[in-house]
């Protein structure tokens, strides 16, 4: 996940509030194969969307989104279903620190959400903090992520970069 | 179980340079020196905990990190509580993992329903056992570990990869919140108890509007509140969208450390001035409130709710209100009559000690012959696991903190948030009704 490239990805908008119950339901927690578990992706999310969130999705929700239960099952879903980035009005704090954790880049970016479409195509540069829609070169900018953030995302997540802090203090 | 505390007490923080509330001193003296809201922050943990939905990803985590020990065994506690008893067969190799990895990295602190003497739903487990200390930090693998505030300790949930680094560091990184002083106002009224004022602070703030931020509630019904309350107090703090929620301890929690032998930390003091922001939440004769389906923020009073809320399901139990007084309040609100017929009543104490308090007490074969089911300690259908799953169409009264689309089962049912007296009226008369009018 290098900050130097652009993602790009399709727009899928989803709505305010869409807690980590709705991503994914509590009772497919009892599963851990990320491929079982992203077959059950917004399954209750209304009006149906779970059909066209793919390779390449850009997921575009608005306030607080990832509220409620810890739940990484719920990012480990988005994840395997092949979704670029998330970008949201603002997220719930847990559900973006499991994002991030797990190398996929969030950004809190209330106008996108005000103006990007639904099935809009988007890239997003998270080196100059820009979200262009390339059809008609519109731009949208949020905050750059802070250095320790994009150290996350550059190392591929959490789990690579305790794994190299691990391997420095020369202790496992 | 001493050394436990060895952390906590040596870098409470002690500098009196600026005046702060209890979430910034136990951050600064975790690491966060004087970082300053919106700052990152990497903070030591006194404790490390996780359960069998969190820990099956935290573990697999830890392992493909490299790690080869956890930072410290005697700060590591495994409550399998979520899906026990085993509900299917991937249930209980969950289990089974989180049994392996204790055995694995030395981990005494290992909890299971039937297999352990002491056992239940994580956040109600943890104080009870004396492992929760004012002024420690606590990293839970659960978004209800701001339980924990009700002790002046700062409880902080996060995901499993967060877990499996902090199993492996003990440490974990923090964004430094912007504190809020929730100032309670006026004594409330009959019939009410710690949920309800959260209900009353949800109310104001809605479920985003504390986004990032950390509670702490002041005021004189919180220095008189008991234990039990408290715990529903902070329990749902985080349905604010607040990290954390915490009240300074008082005579009430000092005599349950005591009780458990856990060092107290004198030099804890909030300072009135040091919070970003002041919220005044008026209690004055606060009625008992509900909150409505499908968010634990859309507060009312009970007696603006339409009346003839007909109820398949009362379900009384979870980590914000399974407690003694829980089910004491639920007896005083059935008053004596049966489970009204067409509704179920599911009572669930929230730890093996509880159960056999209430048994003691009568409490339980009163429930029982009044036509409950008492299901053991577990997690169980407050987010839709098992041992009460609501069906298309559905509708339940719940003590616990969410009442989000499909929480307890189907995604066509309903639950509406409630203390137990109103559960327990409720439960008698079929429907969503008033413990002051019944
Ligand atoms: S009782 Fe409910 S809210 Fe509490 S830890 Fe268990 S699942 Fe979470």
């Amino acid at each position: 996940m290098n900050g130097a490239t652009p993602l790009a990805g399709r727009v899928v908008r989803l709505g305010d509030d869409v807690n980590t119950d709705i991503v994914l339901a509590g009772e497919y927690l009892n599963m851990t194969d990320p491929d079982e578990l992203a077959l059950h992706l917004l399954e209750r999310f209304e009006p149906p969307v779970a059909d066209r969130i793919g390779q390449g999705t850009v997921l575009l929700a608005g306030r607080a989104f990832g509220g409620g239960s810890s739940r990484e099952q719920a990012v480990l879903a988005i994840v395997a279903r092949g979704v670029t980035a998330l970008v949201a009005a603002s997220f719930a704090r847990i559900f973006f620190r499991n994002a991030v954790n797990l190398g996929l880049p969030a950004v809190e970016c209330p106008d996108a959400w005000r103006d990007v479409a639904d099935g809009d195509e988007v890239t997003i540069d998270l080196a100059s903090g820009t979200l262009t829609r390339p059809v008609d070169g519109a731009v949208w900018s949020f905050p750059i992520p802070s250095p320790f953030v994009a150290d996350l995302l550059a190392a591929g997540g959490l789990e690579e970069w305790t794994r190299q802090r691990l391997a420095s203090l020369g202790s496992g | 179980m001493h050394r436990l505390w060895e952390v906590a007490l040596s870098t409470t923080y002690r500098s009196d340079s600026r005046p702060a509330g209890l979430t910034t001193k136990i951050l600064a003296g975790h690491g966060a020196g004087d970082a300053k809201p919106g700052a990152l922050a990497t903070v030591s943990c006194d404790l490390v905990m996780m359960n069998d939905v969190s820990g099956s990803l935290a573990m697999r985590a830890f392992e493909r990190m490299g790690a080869v020990r956890v930072f410290d065994p005697e700060r590591v506690v495994l409550v399998a509580d979520h899906f026990v008893p085993a509900k299917d067969v991937r249930s209980a190799e969950l289990v089974a993992d989180l049994r392996r990895f204790a055995q694995r990295y030395g981990i005494e602190h290992y909890y299971e329903l039937g297999r352990t003497e002491e056992a239940g739903i994580e956040h109600t487990l943890l104080p009870e056992l004396g492992l929760i200390a004012p002024g420690s930090l606590i990293a839970g693998g659960d978004s209800h570990t701001c339980t924990y505030g009700a002790f002046g300790a700062l409880g902080l949930g996060f995901g499993s990869t967060d877990i499996a680094s902090a199993l492996a560091l003990g440490e974990v990184w923090v964004r430094m919140p912007e504190t809020i002083r929730i100032e309670f106002v006026g004594q409330p009224g009959p019939w009410t108890a710690g949920k309800d004022l959260i209900l009353a602070v949800l109310r104001q703030t809605g479920s985003s509007g504390a986004a990032y931020g950390a509670l702490e509630f002041w005021g004189d019904v919180v220095d008189e509140l008991s234990v039990d309350d408290r715990m529903a107090l902070c329990n749902m703090a985080i349905e604010s969208g607040a990290k954390s929620g915490i009240c300074a301890p008082n005579a009430a929690v000092l005599e349950w450390l005591d009780a458990r032998s856990v060092p107290r930390v004198d030099a804890l003091v909030a300072d009135e001035e040091g919070y970003d922001h002041v919220l005044r939440v008026d209690v004055d004769g606060l009625p008992p409130l509900v909150a409505c389906p499908p968010d634990p923020a859309a507060v009312i009073a009970i007696d603006e709710l339409p009346s003839g809320l007909r109820l398949d399901q009362v379900y009384v139990g979870n980590c914000s209100n399974g407690t003694l007084s829980d089910l004491r309040q639920l007896v005083a609100g059935l008053a004596g009559r049966r489970v009204a017929r067409g509704t179920r009543l599911m009572v669930v104490p929230a730890s093996n000690a509880i159960h056999r308090a209430a048994m003691t007490e009568g409490l339980i074969e009163t429930l029982v012959m009044a036509g409950a089911v008492i299901v053991p300690p577990t997690c169980g259908a407050c987010f839709g696991g098992h041992m009460g799953i609501l069906g298309r169409g559905e509708r339940a009264l719940a003590t616990t903190n969410r009442n989000f689309r499909g929480r307890m089962g189907h995604a066509d049912s309903e639950v509406y948030l409630s203390n137990a007296a109103v559960a327990g009226a409720s439960a008698a008369a079929g429907a969503i009704v008033d413990p002051r009018a019944s």
